[in-house]
């Protein structure tokens, strides 16, 4: 039996109550010396910042396995953005996962984005910029051909944290990919 | 778009069917918001690993018994007309999606979100938040008690109204399942002017967001039904050689 889909519809802009009431930004402790922020602005095709957004990540824990139901790690976060079209994570780096062609992947969080205006989430992934050598290797950042727009998808690092900012267009839009 | 050579290195992963024929498109202009916020450059496609087929698992810890009662938040009772919402959630292939968190929002019977953001002029309600959720049972269904949202009128173009709909945010067994969405009521006379409904071309695909007047699910003197079925992608037919 093959069923069709339900069409995605935009979250609109009245989702906080919702899907955000739950403090789901903070995957670990921030004082947990393993602790990582990652924030960062969400900027429309004018460069302005996008108020009611909402960012979710999936990732591996530093050992490159992902959660199951009931682990302490979740691997799972969720944040709306502020005024400034700000989000910010507290979690932990995750470490190299399987690839394709059984070789492996370099440490990346993966990324859904929803707001009003978008009638379908945009997933983007957030890579590493030590990780020099495991990018240079990574498949999905190999299918991405231009440098420049390899570039959208590695953080940068600042203040021991990381800035991983999400351009929805114009010329500096964000690597999405088609899931 | 042709990456067939991506999508065949992804050996020892069953990923998703991709089904763009149901979606609807980033950019469309008749909503307007879509036009500084959908990308202009073409999608990479991705193909799907360890970290698009796995997913975040919600047990039960995080849903509260009434949290599928949106009318037994409150001391008193919405107002409204006293619905039951309830159906299944199916993968591609008919399978059910069991123990799967389901979250839903809507405004309450007049057309108004609790948000502060929602200027309609329309009452609040003191016992109405609009806000519900709830996990799947073994079959894939799902069940909430509710109001029947009103219609709202929006700045999109001259005299807006959205349709009444509830939001719908499914997780599904993997990353690459997610799904938000919205379920509308049968026979909505504003279905013509809204984009966001019209968004999506196919009109098949369009009336699978069209909940049904389910008569055998309605209580008598206390609460009328509507059933509402979301399928979620299907998995790829094709297993890889396995790598692991
Ligand atoms: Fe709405």
């Amino acid at each position: 039996m093959t069923l069709e889909p339900t069409p995605s519809q935009t979250v609109g802009p009245f989702f906080h109550d919702a899907l955000l009431a739950a403090d789901w930004t903070r995957l670990m402790d921030p004082d947990h010396p393993s602790a990582v922020h990652i924030s960062g602005t969400v900027c429309d095709g004018e460069g302005e910042p996008v108020p009611d957004a909402m960012l979710e990540i999936w990732q591996a824990d530093p050992e490159g396995r992902f959660a199951r139901s009931g682990d302490e790690f979740s691997g799972f976060g969720r944040c709306g953005t502020d005024a400034e079209g700000r989000f910010e994570f507290v979690t932990v780096k995750p470490g190299p996962v399987l690839g394709p062609d059984g070789g492996s992947q370099a440490p990346h969080i993966a990324v859904s984005v929803f707001a009003r205006g978008l009638l379908k989430r945009l997933v983007t992934r957030i890579y590493f910029p030590e990780e020099e050598a495991a990018n240079a290797d990574d498949p999905v950042l190999a299918s991405v051909e231009d440098p420049d727009l390899r570039d959208t998808l590695v953080a940068r690092a600042r203040d021991g944290g990381y800035v991983f900012d999400v351009h929805l267009q114009g010329q500096r839009q964000t690597v999405f990919f088609d899931v | 778009m042709s990456e067939e050579r991506t999508m065949r290195q992804n050996d020892g992963i069953i990923g998703y069917q991709r089904d763009h024929e149901s979606q609807p498109p980033y950019l469309y202009p008749a909503y307007k918001s879509t036009r500084l916020r959908a990308p202009d450059r073409p999608l990479v496609i991705l193909p799907h690993t360890l970290s698009e087929v796995t997913g975040p698992a919600f047990g039960h810890g995080k849903v509260g018994p009434l949290d599928n009662d949106l009318t037994r938040q409150h001391d008193g009772e919405p107002l409204g007309e006293r619905i039951i919402v309830s159906g299944r959630v199916l993968d591609g292939d008919g399978r059910p999606v069991r123990n799967s968190l389901i979250e839903v929002w809507q405004a309450n019977a007049a057309g108004r979100y609790t948000h502060h953001a929602d200027r309609h002029p329309a009452p609040l309600d003191p016992n109405f938040s609009g806000a519900g959720r709830c996990l799947t049972d073994g079959d894939g269904r799902y069940r909430f008690v509710t109001v029947k949202p009103g219609a709202y009128p929006w700045k999109n173009h001259d005299n807006a109204w959205r349709p009444a709909h509830i939001h719908f945010s499914l997780f599904g067994p993997a990353f690459a399942a997610r799904l938000v969405t919205q379920m509308y009521f049968p026979g909505d006379p504003l279905f013509d002017q809204d984009p966001i409904f019209q968004s999506v071309n196919d009109s098949k695909a369009r009336e699978r967001m069209i909940s049904r007047f389910d008569l055998e699910t309605t209580e008598p003197e206390w609460a009328l039904a509507y059933n509402f079925d979301i399928v979620l992608r299907g998995r790829e037919s094709t297993p890889m050689e396995n790598h692991r």
